[in-house]
């Protein structure tokens, strides 16, 4: 692979130790530290700020453990039991104790409540709690989330985690993110913005992709057989993923026979709808390195919106008609590249949210590892294909091959190819990318070996 | 022209969209526009996201567009839509430049072009819903 350049091209970073704040050298006036509460008096100075700051620095950070669960269909455990399971596996893989968990991250469709987690689990403490937007959106951003809570000091240990209940049938729960297909339990009376798709039929997330990837098609000549390509080479990542759910591999007859969702989409195609949990444990760079297991630095992450996806009028007006204005992924991507001070060809090996196949050439796109309209043939080259492609992606078998447990599990996948043993390893990977959807709000996140 | 719709999802507007169903019950299409600068917005919202203005009035629009991107529904799909599968959706991308989502009447599946001129046609689907579809048009 790439290897020399990706660190040559990589700046130096800044020492962990805690850099200065801004307020760090002022002084507390003696007459305001007698009165903490009155800073208006006649006569003295107003000071915005008498501490150290919201934050406190810029440490660097990194994952130190990750851990899983089973993934499968009607496992029948609360989204609990699983999170649980996951958040335990992740500390017990860095040799960090549970109880030292100081943060939390999550989806804001999550089901476990942090406090439910936090007492589940005997965490005495949490000092960070934050979600992320927009379902899948938010699926590399709370790693991202729980980066920049280590990194700015406002916690020292925080689990990113994402927990689903959600195959069809046997599953526990009847809540509206709970067990089987959400936008069937809608009702027939919608508000919002599903008032203005239920009514024409248009509810599932397929339907509505298919709509972009019928627009991607006709205005760059993409093929659907170019979906199903990736959707064949994650299957073959897949069936070397003894984690995965689909461990039989298939070919494009087989995905050309599979069944018609929503034209140009395939069941082979779509994301496996499962129950299964993840976490990723986020310390310090210099925690983690004292740690179990191979420290893996977060060298940078990045959200960002454009307009409203879930609203496909907003989205052909305003977010992509292919046009070249810039989608929210490309904005996101020119920030993340630029921080961690790295290209796309930089890139070893990409996670890339896969909802659907369809997603993947458009994310290529958008983050510029291809030029626009490119991505359809950059699949059909061979080039996410393991092992021989220039930029393997989903190496798990991503989301139709090895679960969808909403782009998180892509974290996990991420880390243990800059960890060295991932069953489909890319020789020497020495950065990687993440991102949650090619729809808005997103984010994505680079990892590297430190 | 009217269908079964007892199953049909019926939108459940608040006062700031009810104006646009209301106005499909007439077989009107209007569309939100900015009384300030003009600027036409679809989904409805409370200000204009050019210039921010609270004024608005519903504008009629002439219901004639192109066909922006289209898709064939199979199963699963909402259980209101079950009998009627496979069946088409689109976004229209009206003259005056707004989109919507709908779907095609009077034309076959496999008619189905990008860029096709279509023009409005309100099937009303029970005493409280319209529903603004499209059909293929002379251009």
């Amino acid at each position: 692979m790439r290897e020399a350049a990706t660190t040559a091209g990589r700046a130096p970073r800044p020492s962990t130790t805690l850099a200065p704040t801004a307020n760090a050298g002022t002084t507390l006036d003696p007459a305001l530290a007698r009165c903490p509460g009155n800073t208006r008096r006649a006569g003295t100075t107003v000071r915005a700020v008498t501490g150290h700051g919201v934050i406190d620095g810029n440490r660097r950070v990194a994952v130190a453990g990750i851990g899983q669960t089973a993934f499968g269909k009607g496992l029948g455990r609360t989204e609990l039991d699983l999170a649980s399971e996951a958040v335990v596996a992740a500390c017990a893989d860095a040799g960090f104790p549970v109880d030292a968990i100081d943060g939390v991250t999550s989806f804001h469709v999550e089901q476990v409540a942090e406090i439910d987690l936090a007492h589940g689990l005997g965490i005495p403490t949490l000092r960070f709690l934050a979600r992320t937007p927009s379902g899948g959106g938010g699926a590399a951003s709370t790693t991202g989330l729980a980066a920049i809570a280590v990194a700015s000091g406002l916690a020292d240990a925080v689990i990113a985690f994402r927990s689903r209940n959600r195959s069809k049938g046997a599953s526990y729960g009847s809540g509206t993110n709970q067990g089987g297909r959400p936008w069937a339990k809608a009702g027939t009376r919608v508000g919002g913005y599903r008032q203005w798709h239920h009514p024409f039929g248009v509810a599932a997330p397929a339907q509505e992709m298919a709509l972009i990837a019928r627009r991607h098609m006709h205005v760059y000549g993409t093929r659907a057989e170019q979906f199903g390509m990736q959707a064949v080479a994650q299957r073959f990542h897949a069936s070397r993923n003894p984690a995965a759910i689909m461990q039989n591999e298939i070919t494009l007859d087989d995905w050309a026979a599979s069944r018609m969702i929503a034209d140009p989409i395939r069941l082979f195609d779509c994301s496996l709808e499962c129950d299964g949990a993840v976490a990723v444990l986020v310390t310090t760079l210099d925690r983690a390195r004292g740690l179990r297991r191979p420290a893996v630095e977060v060298l940078a992450a990045e959200q960002g919106s454009g307009p409203i996806h879930t609203e496909l009028a907003d989205w052909f007006s305003l977010t992509c008609s292919y046009d070249g204005r810039d989608t929210a992924g490309r904005a996101i991507g020119n920030r993340l590249f630029a921080r961690a001070d790295v290209a796309p060809a930089d890139v070893d090996v990409a996670m890339v949210f896969d909802h659907f196949t369809m997603a993947v050439p458009l994310t290529l796109e958008q983050y510029g590892f291809c030029g626009e309209g490119e991505g359809g043939p950059f699949i059909e080259s061979g080039a996410t294909r393991w092992p021989d492609g220039a930029l393997p992606v989903n190496t798990h078998g991503g989301s139709n091959g090895e679960a969808f447990i909403h782009g998180a599990n892509h974290v996990l996948e991420a880390v243990r190819q800059l960890r060295g043993d991932a069953a489909n390893q890319v020789p020497g990977a020495e950065v990687a990318f993440v991102n949650g959807s090619i729809t808005d709000p997103a984010g994505a996140i680079l990892l590297g070996r430190p | 022209m009217t269908i079964e719709g007892a199953a049909l999802p019926h939108p459940d507007p608040g006062p700031l969209e009810a104006p646009f169903w209301d106005a499909c019950r007439a077989h009107e299409l209007r569309i939100q526009r900015c009384a300030d600068c003009g600027t036409l917005r679809h989904h409805p919202r409370p200000r204009c996201p050019r210039c921010r203005s609270t004024a608005y009035a519903w504008a009629p629009v002439r219901g004639t567009g192109t066909v922006h991107a289209w898709t064939i529904c199979h199963p699963p799909v909402l259980p209101g839509y079950a009998d009627r599968a496979p069946y088409n959706a689109v976004v229209v991308r009206l003259d005056e430049g707004v989109f919507l989502v709908s779907n095609l009447v009077e034309c076959d599946d496999e008619s189905i072009e990008i860029d096709m001129p279509v023009e409005v046609v309100f099937v009303d689907v029970d005493a409280d819903l319209t529903l603004p579809q499209f059909r293929p048009a002379a251009r």
